[in-house]
């Protein structure tokens, strides 16, 4: 059965924890999809040297482990835990995200392009009224999967001390001797963000799916 | 015809993919009010050829002018050049985001800016010349193929461009909604709109064109009145293209 004392004999160090991963996730989610975006248009417009810079971007972040990019910010630059940390989930989720954006601009047809532009409107433009709008409906559900990865790659950050709920769990559990019940509410907090996300992000895919 | 202004001269264009010759040094002259219907078979390089015509391809050698303006000249600003010509796929290619009203009105706002009401008004107008002006707040998606065809005309006619040009504009409907595009457009070529036709329909090629261009393998190999072009063919592939499609 589970000890609920653990939890409440160490409520504030969970809550604690518990605030600061949400704090990271958030920033890292909002700063993750602006870069994100630009990364993807990046890989997309016209203008090759741009395409070149966009495409070593996304496969040199998403092709090494997580954690390595957390060192290099934590150790390399001397940030601390928390900065360091939300900042490589920051750069490491926009190179997923720069690919399933880009994926969902590339779905629209070819003829939506081509009529815009033929009807006078610049690229940019174009691209903002008429495949963007497009685009957003199909990438909502990768989109989706990535910030609930990001909310639980965010546990990183307890591996350079960050204060995260991660890093609270260890902690809690190195000074109670408790592993097993330590961890389970550690992730029942966890499934407290992932869990209506998951869902918030199901509803407004039905409701776009509806406008069309 | 006789002496109406040269708006579209092709000389000696050549366009290749890779190694593949699309468009084999292409002359083509087209004066302001005429309709010149484009056909051969398939892969003659019909389509790449009006495609030229506003740079949605791009030519490989020769020169293109629309009204002395040469569009290949990478100093041509061409997304003013493209205003002046309407274009009508053959897969509509209206915007399935957008009302019917918006997908007329968006580039009549945004490229030559005109004010909400002034670009509905002039929507408005050109929904009912092409006869759905009760469709207006309708998504695309509601339409039918033949509805749609006639909105991405009223969208390309909304600009008031000189030239429409036209991709098999009736290729991809039923064939009972085939009509009801072509009226639309044997109306617009009676107005005196310039008009570039890529089709398959013999019949509108011969009651509205001034002029028939028969292409094969990237060649216009030959241009001529429809009376003249039905009756007699000079090139013997036109004569078998011509009895394929005409006995079936």
């Amino acid at each position: 059965m589970l000890d609920f004392s653990i939890l409440t004999e160490n409520l504030d160090m969970y809550l604690l924890g518990f605030k600061n991963t949400i704090m990271s996730s958030l920033i890292a989610l909002v700063a993750s999809l602006i870069l994100g975006v630009l990364i993807a248009i990046m890989r997309i417009a016209p203008i090759k040297p741009l395409n070149w810079l966009g495409t070593a971007y996304v496969e040199f972040i998403r092709n090494i482990p997580l954690l390595i990019i957390t060192f290099f910010f934590f150790l390399g630059l001397k940030l601390s835990g928390l900065y360091a940390g939300t900042l490589a989930l920051t750069i490491y989720t926009s190179s997923f995200i720069a690919e399933a954006i880009r994926a969902g601009i590339l779905s629209v047809p070819k003829g939506q392009m081509e009529a815009a532009r033929s009807s006078g409107l610049t690229y940019g433009q174009a691209m903002r009224l008429v495949i963007l709008p497009q685009a957003v409906k199909i990438v909502i559900p990768p989109l989706g999967n990535q910030f609930i990865n990001l909310v639980k790659n965010s546990s990183i950050l307890a591996v350079v001390a960050g204060l995260d709920l991660m890093y609270h769990g260890d902690l809690i559990s190195s000074r109670t001797f408790v592993v097993f019940d330590v961890y389970i509410f550690v992730a029942a907090f966890y499934l407290i963000l992932t869990i209506p996300l998951s869902f918030g992000v199901g509803y407004l895919e039905k409701r776009l799916a509806k406008s069309n | 015809m006789g002496g109406g202004l040269i708006m579209i001269v092709f000389d000696r264009v050549n366009k290749y993919y890779g190694d593949f010759h699309v468009l084999k040094d292409i002359n083509l002259t087209i004066k302001k009010g005429e309709v010149v219907v484009v056909i051969g078979p398939s892969g003659s390089g019909k389509s790449t050829l009006l495609r030229c015509i506003n740079r949605l391809e791009t030519i490989s050698e020769g020169s293109l002018s629309i009204n002395g303006l040469n569009v290949a000249d990478k100093k041509t600003d061409i997304n003013k050049l493209r205003r002046n010509i309407g274009m009508v796929f053959q897969h509509f290619h209206l915007y399935p985001h957008k009302t019917v009203l918006e997908n007329i009105m968006l580039a009549p706002k945004k490229v030559l800016g005109q004010s909400v009401e002034e670009a509905k008004k002039i929507a408005l107008k050109y929904l009912d010349k092409v006869g759905i002006g009760d469709k207006a707040n309708s998504f695309p998606s509601q339409l039918s193929g033949g509805q749609q065809q006639r909105v991405a005309i009223a969208r390309g006619l909304a600009m008031g461009p000189e030239i429409m040009l036209f991709d098999e504009p009736t290729s991809a409907l039923d064939p009972e909604m085939i009509g009801e595009v072509l009226d639309v457009m044997k109306a617009l070529a009676h107005e005196g709109m310039t008009m570039v036709v890529v089709t398959h329909e013999m019949g509108f090629a011969r009651e509205v064109a001034d002029r028939i261009v028969f292409m094969d393998e990237g060649r216009v190999l030959e241009e001529a009145s429809p009376a003249e072009f039905y009756a007699n063919p000079r090139e013997e592939r036109a004569r078998l293209f011509l009895s394929r499609i005409l006995n079936h």
